[in-house]
């Protein structure tokens, strides 16, 4: 009987250590969209490849998110072995040493086809240290209905000062209808986004190449008084709490008349089920003005691995899925080509079916190749990023100026004032964190 | 002197009344409306209050994208955890304040009410530390312990107050009949004090329940309560009303329950000694 149960005891043991080998759980950390949460339901297709690996979705609200792995990776807590992080993030991480270099994602994986842009922007010393989920940029998307009503037809790229006369035109808020609508919310990863995207179009730039800002410059002078112009006159009324998902809603009931926002949105606004109006949008180039570089902005979510995390190889399998052209096409197959997570690939757009089911990839695909983190401004700049910098200083940089910025449109302070605090506040920052 | 009410007096202290409980109840009468619609009808403008395709869709997403189940049992468990450790220190503690005060006795509470005015993320980092030093991150046994030094001074404040009200000549004709310390607070004080003892527990449970700075930065998966089910359903980018609306509603549904049953002692725990 003694050694029945002996026998059965080790065959326990040893069940539980097979077990115990045979799973690696992974947790990963990511933010609530669409197509996150499409990859979350696509998970059996993961897991059937590799049964050695379960995964454990931790979803968060983005600003949640962010702090959460920020205070996790800082502290080296461990929490997480995959975390969804921005392009603002990687660079900033990797040249900390937080994050483990994505090395051996597979001989399949082809590297060389993501997108020239979003690669150098989660690289650092060209290596790879977060792999692109999906990328957009920014472009505008207006209804061709009340354009043609208003007899305006679109030749080439726009500039700042035609948006102007558009907008102007086509704002009838008696009927509804507001001229245009933009970022107006106070955040770095709101209204501040844009404006420094419209900074850079008017030859502005965030700092000088001695680290200085440059908020009391004539150019900053120009995009803001624009802005405040625009958004101001022929916007909606309380722009001010305007964000993507308050203009996304405006524009999807048919109120605005244009809209510049993230390349991303074009899958909402032109879906029959969320839009009254998705027939009727079309899709062109941020504008510009004195010039066109760094007028449209760079963002993508990316998968990391924090470094110290001792599931590397489980995770780097796990992250050549979920960012592989394989998965594309399991997207595809699943929810059909407009749902695939767009401006990763380039393989992506030359592929016909995705073409013919997303009306706006030529804009998206344009928008993402001439967006540029290294070369953004007209003049010379010491910081990677579009419509930030990237570093660790910039996020209170970015919420305090946005706060200033949007204090201006809601006529609480003339835009010169706006200006003289953001110079302040901001010289203030940089000098305590010893950059002069 | 007793004061008389007149008709019209009464009347308009009800109309008020019932129209300050309806602007209360208002945003969660909207939430639940709001989950059963579709995510264009909820950021429709103008809103429509009830002709629009009702649909269960929201609740179906929910279930099928998070096991809620986990969450509202974690939330159980840390609510009810801390809110019995924190009794037994709290009892304790208060019994001392309220029967044996010394000269250093109200600066003492005041200074444990004051820690509650400390914003929590100014010790997120040391905490964190902390936890991840001793295996404690996405533990429920570590939030039990957060959770109930974080209430710990609301419960003894509540419990003081009870005490204060019970008189010591009992408790001196327990000790002359021979009682001792643990049998004088648990056969003598703690039936006399049921009442207040019971509307502190249902406020701290209330509170441990909402709680969303530490349940959200310390736990992950295994430990994470309802607000982080919540919290997974807020997007930067797209619509979410509905479907966060449906999960709210799911994640308030059992507190809400126990608030409408228990509203008797709740209000008689939170204005016990105001009028004396």
């Amino acid at each position: 009987m003694k050694r029945v149960m002996g026998a059965a005891l080790c065959a326990l043991l040893a069940g539980g250590i097979a077990h115990a080998n045979a799973e690696t759980k992974l947790t990963i950390a990511t933010v609530n969209n669409g197509d996150m949460i499409r990859m979350q339901k696509l998970t059996d297709d993961f897991t059937s490849k590799n049964p050695d690996i379960s995964l454990e979705w931790v979803t968060l609200e983005e600003n949640t998110l962010r702090q959460r792995v920020t205070t996790d990776i800082a502290t080296k807590g461990g929490q997480y072995d995959v975390m969804t992080i921005g392009t603002y993030e990687v660079p900033i991480w990797a040249e900390k040493g937080w994050l483990a270099p994505l090395d051996s994602l597979g001989s399949d994986y082809d590297v060389d086809d993501l997108m020239p842009a979003i690669r150098s922007a989660v690289s650092n010393d060209g290596q790879l240290y977060a792999a692109p989920f999906y990328g957009e940029s920014s472009m505008m998307m207006y209804r061709k209905d009340l354009f043609e009503a208003a007899g305006i037809s679109i030749n080439g790229r726009l500039t700042w000062d035609q948006t102007l006369e558009i907008a102007k035109k086509l704002h009838k808020p008696d009927e509804g209808v507001y001229g245009i609508c933009l970022r107006g919310k106070a955040g770095w990863g709101e209204n501040m986004a844009l404006i420094t995207t419209m900074g850079n179009a008017f030859g502005a730039r965030l700092f000088d190449e001695e680290w200085n800002p440059t908020f009391d410059s004539a150019e900053w002078k120009n995009a803001l008084d624009m802005y405040t112009n625009i958004l101001g006159n022929y916007g909606p009324p309380g722009a001010t709490s305007n964000g993507f998902n308050e203009n996304l809603s405006l524009f999807n009931s048919g109120k605005c008349g244009m809209w510049i926002d993230a390349t991303v949105a074009a899958s909402f606004v032109t879906n029959p089920k969320e839009s009254k109006v998705a027939d009727k949008v079309g899709f062109t180039e941020a504008p510009c003005a004195v010039t066109c570089t760094g007028a449209n902005w760079l963002w993508a979510w990316n998968l990391g691995i924090p470094m110290g995390s001792q599931k590397v190889d489980a995770a780097q399998k796990f992250i050549s899925w979920a960012t592989s052209k394989a998965y594309l096409e399991l997207v595809a197959s699943k929810e059909g080509w407009a749902n695939v997570p767009p401006g990763t690939r380039m393989s992506l757009y030359q592929n016909p079916k995705y073409l013919e089911a997303a009306p706006f990839a030529d804009e998206t695909l344009l928008a993402i190749d001439s967006a540029d983190p290294i070369n953004s401004t007209l003049e010379p700049k010491p910081y990677v990023g579009v419509q930030f910098a990237a570093i660790p200083e910039f996020q209170g940089i970015g919420t305090t100026v946005g706060q200033q910025f949007s204090a201006a449109l809601a006529g609480q302070m003339s835009v010169e004032q706006a200006l003289a605090a953001a110079q302040s506040s901001t010289d203030r920052t940089m000098r305590k964190a010893g950059y002069y | 002197m007793e004061s008389k009410q007149t008709p019209l007096g009464y009347v308009s202290f009800s109309v008020f009344a019932w129209i300050v409980g309806l602007l209360i109840f208002f945003p969660i009468f909207w939430m639940v409306l709001t989950s059963f619609k579709s995510e264009l009808e909820a950021v429709s403008i103008p809103p429509s209050f009830i002709s629009f395709d009702w649909t269960l869709e929201n609740y179906a997403e929910v279930q099928e994208r998070s096991n809620y189940f986990k969450f509202a049992m974690n939330s159980v468990i840390l609510a009810v955890g801390s809110t019995l450790v924190g009794l037994v220190f709290a009892v304790t503690c208060a019994w001392a304040m309220a029967f044996n005060p010394t000269k250093r006795t109200k600066d003492a509470l005041l200074w444990m009410l004051s820690t509650k005015m400390m914003p929590p993320v100014g010790v997120l980092v040391p905490i964190y530390l902390m936890f991840r030093d001793w295996g404690l991150l996405d533990t429920r046994f570590g939030l039990i312990m957060v959770l109930f030094l974080m209430n710990l001074p609301i419960m003894v404040w509540m419990l003081y107050t009870y005490f204060k009200e019970i008189p010591t000549d009992i408790l001196e004709a327990a000790r002359m009949d021979g009682a001792t310390l643990p049998k004088e607070i648990i056969f003598v004080l703690l039936p006399m004090a049921v009442p207040g003892i019971a509307s502190t527990m249902l406020l701290n449970i209330i509170l441990a329940w909402n709680e969303a700075f530490w349940t959200l930065n310390l736990t992950t998966s295994d430990a994470a309560p309802l607000t982080a089910f919540i919290a997974s359903y807020s997007s930067p980018e797209g619509l979410f009303w509905a479907k966060l609306s449906a999960a709210s509603t799911l994640a308030v549904a059992p507190i809400l329950v126990i608030g409408w049953f228990s509203q008797k002692q709740l209000v008689r725990g939170l204005t016990f000694g105001a009028v004396k």
